[in-house]
C-alpha cells in the first residue's frame, strides 16, 4: 500500500469519528458550558495520546507476520461489523445515521439533567459527556491508525492522517457551530467498512502464511472485491424487503 | 475489581466484536484453517479467508433481517 492510500484511509476513517465526536462536543457545550465541556475534551485527548504513545511504538517491536496476523483478525473482525451496519442501513433494515437527530437527543438529555461541581470541574454533566463522547469516538480512531500504521510500518504517517482528519473536522465545526449532518456520514462508513475489512482480510491471511498472487497488487483486486459483494448485498436486501412489502399490501388487499 | 473488570471486557468485547459473535468466530476458525493448510499441507490457501467473510457477512445480514421487511 502506497503512502498516499494509508493516509486517505485512516483520513477518511478518522474524519468520521471526529464527526460524531463533535456532534456530543457541540451539544454538551452549547446546552451546558464551554469551560468543563472543553476540560473534558482535552482529558480524553490526553488518555488517548498516551495510548498512542504507549501501545504504537509498542506494536513496531512486534514481529511482522505475527502483527498482520493479529491486527489481520482483528481489522477483518472489526470491518465485518462496520459494513454489516452499514449494509443493513443502506438496504433499508436499519435507521441511517442521523447527526442531526443524535444532536437533539444529546440536547434534549443535556438540558434536563442536573448541575453539580466537582474535582475543580464546574459542571461536571458537560464534562463526563465530552469526555466519554471523544475517548469512545476517539479510540476507533487510534486503533484504526495504529493497526494500519504498524502494519505499514509507517506509524508516523497513520498518525498524520489520523490528526489532519480531526483538525479538518474541529475547524470545520468551529466554523459551522452545528453538527456537520450534511457530510455523507453513511457513504463515508460504508466505504470505510470495505476498507477496514478488505485489510483486515489480506494482512490476516497474510499473517496466517498464505502468499497472494501479485503480492501487495492483490489489495487492487481485494477493495473492489468486497465493494461489490457488499453493493451486492444491499440489491439482495432491498429486493427482499420490496418484496416483503408486496406480499403484505396483497395479503392486506385480500383480507378487505 | 470484578465488576470493573467485567464492564472492561464487555466494553472491549463490544468494540471489536459488536452484535454477532458470529462473525468473529468464522474470521477465527478461516485464519485456523489457512494456517494449517499453509504450514502443514503446504497449501498457498490466501482464498480462503475471502470466502470465509464474504459467507460470515452473509450469514449475519440474513440472521439480522430474517422475519423483518
Amino acid at each position: 500500500m502506497n503512502s498516499l492510500a494509508l493516509f486517505l484511509t485512516v483520513f477518511v476513517a478518522c474524519a468520521v469519528e471526529a464527526v460524531e465526536a463533535l456532534t456530543i462536543v457541540l451539544a454538551a457545550g452549547v446546552t451546558r458550558e464551554w469551560r468543563s465541556t472543553l476540560q473534558g475534551m482535552a482529558a480524553a485527548l490526553v488518555v488517548l495520546a498516551v495510548a498512542v504513545a504507549v501501545i504504537g511504538p509498542a506494536l513496531t517491536l512486534v514481529p511482522l507476520t505475527g502483527l498482520r496476523l493479529v491486527v489481520g483478525a482483528l481489522l477483518a473482525v472489526f470491518g465485518l461489523q462496520w459494513l454489516r451496519k452499514a449494509i443493513l442501513r443502506a438496504s433499508g433494515y436499519k435507521d441511517l445515521h442521523d447527526e442531526g437527530a443524535i444532536y437533539a437527543r444529546q440536547v434534549a438529555a443535556a438540558n434536563t439533567a442536573g448541575r453539580e461541581s466537582r474535582r475543580g470541574v464546574r459542571d461536571w454533566y458537560a464534562f463526563t459527556l465530552s469526555f466519554k463522547g471523544v475517548l469512545l469516538e476517539g479510540l476507533e480512531v487510534v486503533f484504526i491508525a495504529i493497526t494500519f500504521g504498524a502494519n505499514q510500518q509507517n506509524l508516523g504517517l497513520a498518525a498524520a492522517g489520523a490528526v489532519a482528519a480531526v483538525l479538518v473536522v474541529a475547524a470545520i465545526g468551529v466554523a459551522v457551530r452545528a453538527p456537520l449532518s450534511r457530510v455523507p456520514e453513511n457513504t463515508m462508513k460504508f466505504a470505510v467498512g470495505i476498507m477496514l475489512t478488505s485489510f483486515g482480510v489480506f494482512w490476516g491471511a497474510e499473517g496466517a502464511g498464505a502468499s497472494w498472487p501479485g503480492n501487495d497488487a492483490a489489495l487492487l483486486v481485494v477493495i473492489p472485491a468486497t465493494a461489490l459483494v457488499a453493493l451486492g448485498y444491499v440489491a439482495l436486501l432491498r429486493r427482499a424487503a420490496a418484496a416483503g412489502r408486496a406480499t403484505a399490501a396483497g395479503v392486506e388487499r385480500s383480507a378487505a | 475489581m470484578t465488576r470493573w473488570l467485567r464492564s472492561f471486557g464487555a466494553f472491549w468485547y463490544d468494540f471489536i466484536i459488536g452484535d454477532d459473535w458470529r462473525g468473529a468466530a468464522v474470521v477465527a476458525a478461516a485464519l485456523a484453517a489457512t494456517a494449517l493448510l499453509v504450514h502443514v499441507a503446504s497449501v498457498n490457501a490466501w482464498w480462503l479467508l475471502p470466502i470465509a467473510v464474504i459467507a460470515a457477512l452473509g450469514w449475519s445480514l440474513r440472521r439480522a433481517t430474517s422475519g423483518k421487511t
